[in-house]
């Protein structure tokens, strides 16, 4: 079991296509696959779950949804946090009208109109780009927040205009709710990121994939082989809404139980949800990966570090924390704009000839 | 050197048999005495010439005539103040760049215009973008219909990787390429739409004698191949003459010859517009 492409012939076009044309990359696949359904959630904890597990799956979503907006299609977008909060209040929404519908719909429902609310926010980009489309996304992030705080109907009139999920189960097991146990809340975004990242993955390697990364590489020559700048703009809008917006409802219902709109969905959010593509790798999926891993890992990984091996205070280390991702966000711009995700690609491919690089 | 448009260039039953032996068909692309103003600057002034099925054309004319501009509205970028564009025998309405590439129009450009962040094989797939059909849910999937319609169009253009001999580099990103290469891979994306008119802008500038060479002998191998119709910007007139079945001259946005390379060769007018007019 060697990380060798020699002696492995392929013999159809299928089979050149796949996502991992390397058997060993197949095979760890797979393991990543099985630990994650199998081992993991008869070994997790409360701790775990909440401090790492979860978090970094439903941002893994969000990443994913990200990316595809931002890494493949080039359209800069600061609006997360807003459509993410779009997931989250369509998802409440649902949950308390119609309480009797699998919640796991609701998701995927809330997931669906933030594609649309995300289509009509990315009208712009028909006409500007870059910074100047950032900026109208800016404008998203923050007439969403401010709409959910303002019109009592989102929140259902509650006195403090916070939204709380209720209980409901999936086949008994409770998922969302205070009496959730660690692993059914894993389960379930473990569910909808393994579905998210093939889907996403399937969208970026066909005909659509190729639309969106012609138009992030040069519109001009896009339009002149037959892509329709607006639709695959506007696709690209909405496929990306649609996983941050299940992303939100995962965050809202599953993860946190309780949220108010401008703590939880504010920019920091967005820009959150964006350092990751940027540091784990823009237009890669395992980029939008590495990337929430990442970012939820280092507040952990410091804590344990500074405070708990080296007793400085928890404030001293929160500031350390700004500087690392700060620097780090620096020096992949400038070093490596592609991310982890190029650094591992280069790694593996230094390591398909290693020992003998000639 | 206008000449209105005749009742025999509206007639699409003609041909000629070229020096060569070829037989060139009907008129396939009619452009009638087109315009185009920027503002006060007049980029195009009634020209009027056509492109036949099969053929190879070239447009000639020293720097700032006009001749990207012309392409640039063949291929929808820009829209003529006045003219009529007649494509197959049918008037075309003012159309989109992606709309006229629909209509199995396809072309390269002056200043290469890859998407370079993806391989060489992702990008000469994108030429195939028009024939790929399957929707989103299907490609979300990537079962059945999706996964055979990829199947279907990867062997096409690995037909067209074969025949521009660039089988090596297939998945290398483009922007890893020399230049040579590069307008080998556009030419490619550009093929690959199977396209009924090919236009190619100055497909061999920047290239030392071999590369010209090369792309020279992969242009008459499409015209001969798969039958398509080129019309061709160039600066090198050895290129050209050889080439080429028909040339258009412009010279400050006007037509100032038209005809066979022989000629144009001969035509004063363009004489003097390549090497200036004895003061005396």
């Amino acid at each position: 079991m060697f990380y060798r492409e020699a002696g492995d012939f392929k013999t159809s076009y299928e089979a050149d296509n796949q996502t991992f044309p390397i058997a060993f990359d197949r095979y760890r696949y797979w393991f990543v696959l099985a630990v994650a359904f199998l081992v993991i959630p008869f070994v997790i904890n409360d701790y775990w779950a909440n401090a790492l597990l979860v978090p970094f799956l439903i941002y893994a979503i969000a990443a994913i949804g990200l990316n595809i907006l931002t890494g493949y299609c080039g359209q800069v977008s600061l609006g997360t946090g807003g459509f993410m909060a779009v997931g989250a209040y369509a998802c409440y929404k649902l949950m308390t009208a119609f309480p009797d519908i699998n919640i796991l719909f609701h998701i995927l429902l809330a997931g669906g109109i933030t594609a649309i609310v995300g289509a009509a926010f990315g009208l712009p980009s028909l006409r500007i780009k870059g910074f100047y489309l950032a900026v109208a996304t800016l404008a998203a992030q923050f007439f969403l927040v401010w709409m959910f705080n303002k019109v009592p109907w989102f929140y259902n009139n509650s006195a403090s205009g916070q939204i709380s999920a209720p209980e409901r189960t999936v086949f008994n097991v409770p998922v969302t709710g205070p009496n959730t146990e660690a692993w059914a809340m894993y389960l379930v975004c473990l569910v909808f990121v393994t579905l998210s990242a093939i889907i996403a993955r399937n969208m970026t390697r066909g005909s659509m994939g190729r639309k969106w990364m012609a138009i992030r590489d040069m519109d001009i020559a896009a339009e002149i082989i037959g892509v329709n700048p607006l639709r695959a703009k506007l696709s690209a809008f909405a496929i990306s809404s649609f996983f941050v917006g299940i992303s939100g409802a995962l965050f809202f219902a599953v993860y946190l139980g309780a949220v108010e709109v401008g703590e939880v969905f504010g920019i920091t959010k967005s820009f959150l949800v964006l350092f990751m593509i940027i540091i784990g790798g823009l237009g890669t999926i395992f980029g939008a990966f590495a990337g929430a891993a990442f970012l939820v890992c280092l507040p952990v990984v410091l804590k344990l570090i500074g405070v708990d091996l080296f007793g400085w205070p928890p404030d001293l280390v929160a500031h350390f924390q700004l500087v690392i991702v700060g620097l780090l966000i620096m020096f992949f711009l400038i070093k490596e704009p592609h991310g982890f995700a190029q650094l591992w690609r280069v790694a593996k491919e230094k390591l398909r000839l290693w020992p003998f690089p000639y | 050197m206008n000449t209105p448009v005749t009742e025999l260039q509206q007639d699409n039953a003609d041909g000629y048999i070229t020096a060569d032996g070829r037989k060139i068909g009907s008129v396939m692309m009619d452009l009638r005495s087109i315009t185009l103003r920027f503002g006060g600057v007049i980029a195009i002034q009634d020209i009027s010439f056509d492109i036949r099925q099969g053929e190879i054309r070239a447009i000639i004319g020293p720097n700032g005539a006009g001749k990207s501009s012309m392409l640039n509205v063949i291929s929808g970028f820009y829209q003529p103040q006045q003219g009529e564009v007649w494509f197959l025998g049918k008037k075309r309405p003012p159309l989109k760049p992606y709309q006229v590439a629909r209509q199995g129009i396809a072309r390269t450009f002056q200043n290469i215009a890859l998407f370079e962040g993806m391989t060489v094989l992702d990008n000469v797939m994108t030429g195939r973008l028009n024939h790929m059909k399957t929707g989103w849910i299907a490609q979300s999937i990537w079962l059945g219909s999706a996964n055979k319609e990829e199947r279907i169009n990867r062997q096409k253009v690995e037909e067209i990787i074969d025949f521009l001999e660039i089988q090596t580099i297939r998945k290398t990103p483009v922007g890893r390429l020399p230049y040579g290469l590069k307008k080998r891979v556009e030419l490619a994306r550009a093929l690959a739409a199977e396209p009924d008119l090919l236009l190619l802008d100055e497909p061999m500038a920047g290239m030392n004698v071999e590369e010209k060479e090369d792309m020279s002998r992969f242009i008459l191998d499409a015209n001969d191949e798969y039958g398509t119709t080129i019309a061709l910007i160039e600066h090198d007139m050895g290129v050209v003459m050889d080439l080429s079945d028909r040339v258009v001259v412009m010279d400050y946005g006007r037509k100032i010859g038209d005809g066979t390379p022989d000629e144009v060769r001969n035509n004063e007018e363009v004489i003097a517009a390549y090497l200036g007019v004895p003061n005396d």
